[in-house]
């Protein structure tokens, strides 16, 4: 048989367990399996008790997201190889609850996802009829956003940063990546809507610019800068409220 | 629904390269702020009288002084060299389709920090 | 109230971190050797002294020492809030601008005093 890697599963069960413990696995190696084939194998051949998300394989979904070696990484797309160690800890997204082994409790950023309003708002007014036609969006307006529109949502970016693990009031890396989406977006108007959530308390305001969510986003959405020209624009809006406050007068 | 909560340690900032220098530039601020109270002092020598400018720049010229300002130095240029190197990240600027490469901002914003220190040494020591 | 103070807050911050990292560098150099160790010509003293008395130059001091204060009370808040006095963050707060509105009060006075 050629070589094996061992793999350091986290291991929870709510109905049994008080505390989590680590389970060691011996699985294949093989030089194109990456992370997610080590555990299907595992699952498959090992122990079927073991609970874990997954779906595309390839990097498109966001759903295998783990912590692997203390990093968070999509699992489809982090390969055995690039372990030299030979031991690999698989552990759920840092930030977040843990339901069951591997499968952590997402509501947190799906509360926060819709708070942002992820879709197109026009003003009362603004509504065009379906017989009008679309929207008409030059190449330039949509170069603007484009970048944030390649989020899968896969959560990474909220285990990488060390203000959402101290405090999960804190709206988020992805979560403000995808309001700049829209806000960004030529045919959207509803960036005025999204300011309670993004400018309030725990929006940008609690960045402190670690970056660490922009290195770890399998995707180069960059929500740290997302973030950051966030606090441009609010800093402008501020003032310009201060100016024009004070031509009312 | 039962869950269980990671815990997550005072010492974060310690299990993780990235986190280790990210702490190490906010500290930065510190060693801004003590230059800052350092300038106040350098400029009512200065203001004062020739003599006490001079036991200024005598005292200036110890091994302490040395030390402490190149202590100063190191960490002050870090915080220099990670903001700027930052700011392309919050000055994005799109010729048409285009996006300007943060490489170039970068280099025009170390072009403008070059600029600034000749300026600076022009008005102290004259043309 | 917290949403309309964050900017102002924010915008002294990212003033004082701009002017510190483009000022300070070559300040440091100019009072830790240039001029102890007259390694640029001497009798900078006229230039200085005379230079000082000037408003406008005040002015520039009062701005370049001032918003580093501001960024650092910004920066060093949040740090020690992270590092894990989070249960202290009002005092901490406080005690950081606090800090900066003190520094700036000393500058006045340093300057008006020249």
């Amino acid at each position: 048989m050629s070589e094996s890697i061992e793999l350091e599963i986290f291991r929870y069960c709510p109905e049994k367990d008080a505390e989590p413990l680590f389970k060691s696995y011996q699985v294949p190696f093989r030089e194109d399996w990456v992370v997610l084939d080590a555990i299907n194998y595992i699952k498959d051949e090992l122990d079927g008790t073991l609970s874990y998300r997954w779906s595309c394989r390839m990097g498109v979904c966001g759903s295998c997201g783990m912590m692997v070696n203390g990093e968070p990484k999509l699992t489809c797309s982090a390969f055995l190889r690039d372990y030299s160690s030979g031991k690999i800890r698989v552990e759920p997204l840092q930030g977040f609850p843990v339901l069951r082994d591997l499968v952590s409790q997402m509501d947190d950023f799906i509360n926060k996802l819709t708070k942002v309003k992820p879709y197109i708002l026009r003003n009362e007014n603004g509504e065009k009829q379906v017989e009008e036609g679309e929207y008409l969006q030059s190449p330039a307006q949509l170069a603007k956003y484009k970048q944030y529109t390649l989020c899968i949502n896969c959560m990474l970016c909220y285990s990488a940063c060390p203000i959402y693990a101290l405090d999960s009031e804190f709206v988020g890396p992805a979560a403000i990546a995808l309001a700049q989406r829209y806000n960004m977006d030529s045919r959207d108007q509803g960036r005025k809507q999204r300011q309670e959530v993004i400018a309030g308390h725990e929006g940008i305001w609690q960045c402190t610019f670690v970056g660490e969510c922009s290195v770890v986003c399998p995707k180069n959405v960059d929500p740290a800068a997302a973030i950051q020209r966030a606090k441009v624009s609010s800093t402008m809006d501020f003032f310009k409220g201060i100016i024009t406050l004070g031509s009312k007068e | 629904m039962k869950t269980y909560q990671i815990p997550v340690s005072n010492t974060w900032w310690l299990k993780k390269k990235s986190y280790f220098f990210f702490v190490i530039r906010e500290m930065t601020s510190l060693f801004v702020a003590g230059y800052c109270l350092f300038l106040l002092v350098f400029i009512s020598k200065a203001a004062e009288s020739q003599q006490a400018y001079t036991e200024l720049l005598v005292s200036l010229k110890s091994p302490v002084s040395i030390l402490l300002h190149l202590i100063f130095l190191a960490f002050i240029l870090y915080h220099a060299i990670t903001w700027f190197n930052l700011t392309p990240k919050i000055m994005v600027l799109h010729i048409g389709e285009e996006k300007i490469p943060d490489g170039l901002i970068a280099v025009s914003i170390y072009i403008g920090w070059l600029a600034v220190s000749l300026i600076i040494l022009w008005i102290i020591f004259g043309g | 109230m917290a949403q309309s103070k964050e900017p102002v807050i924010w915008m002294l911050f990212s003033a004082g971190g701009m002017i510190s990292a483009m000022v300070f560098p070559v300040l440091l150099l100019i009072t830790g050797f240039l001029l102890p160790f007259e390694l640029a010509g001497d009798g900078t003293f006229e230039r200085i002294h005379v230079a000082l008395k000037h408003p406008l130059i005040k002015l520039i001091l009062f701005f370049v020492i001032s918003l580093p204060f501001f960024h650092w009370a910004h920066r060093f808040r949040f740090t020690l809030v992270d590092i894990g006095l989070k249960h202290v963050s009002l005092m901490i707060t406080v005690c950081c601008y606090g800090g900066a509105i003190l520094g700036s009060i000393l500058t006045i006075i340093v300057l008006w005093n020249i």
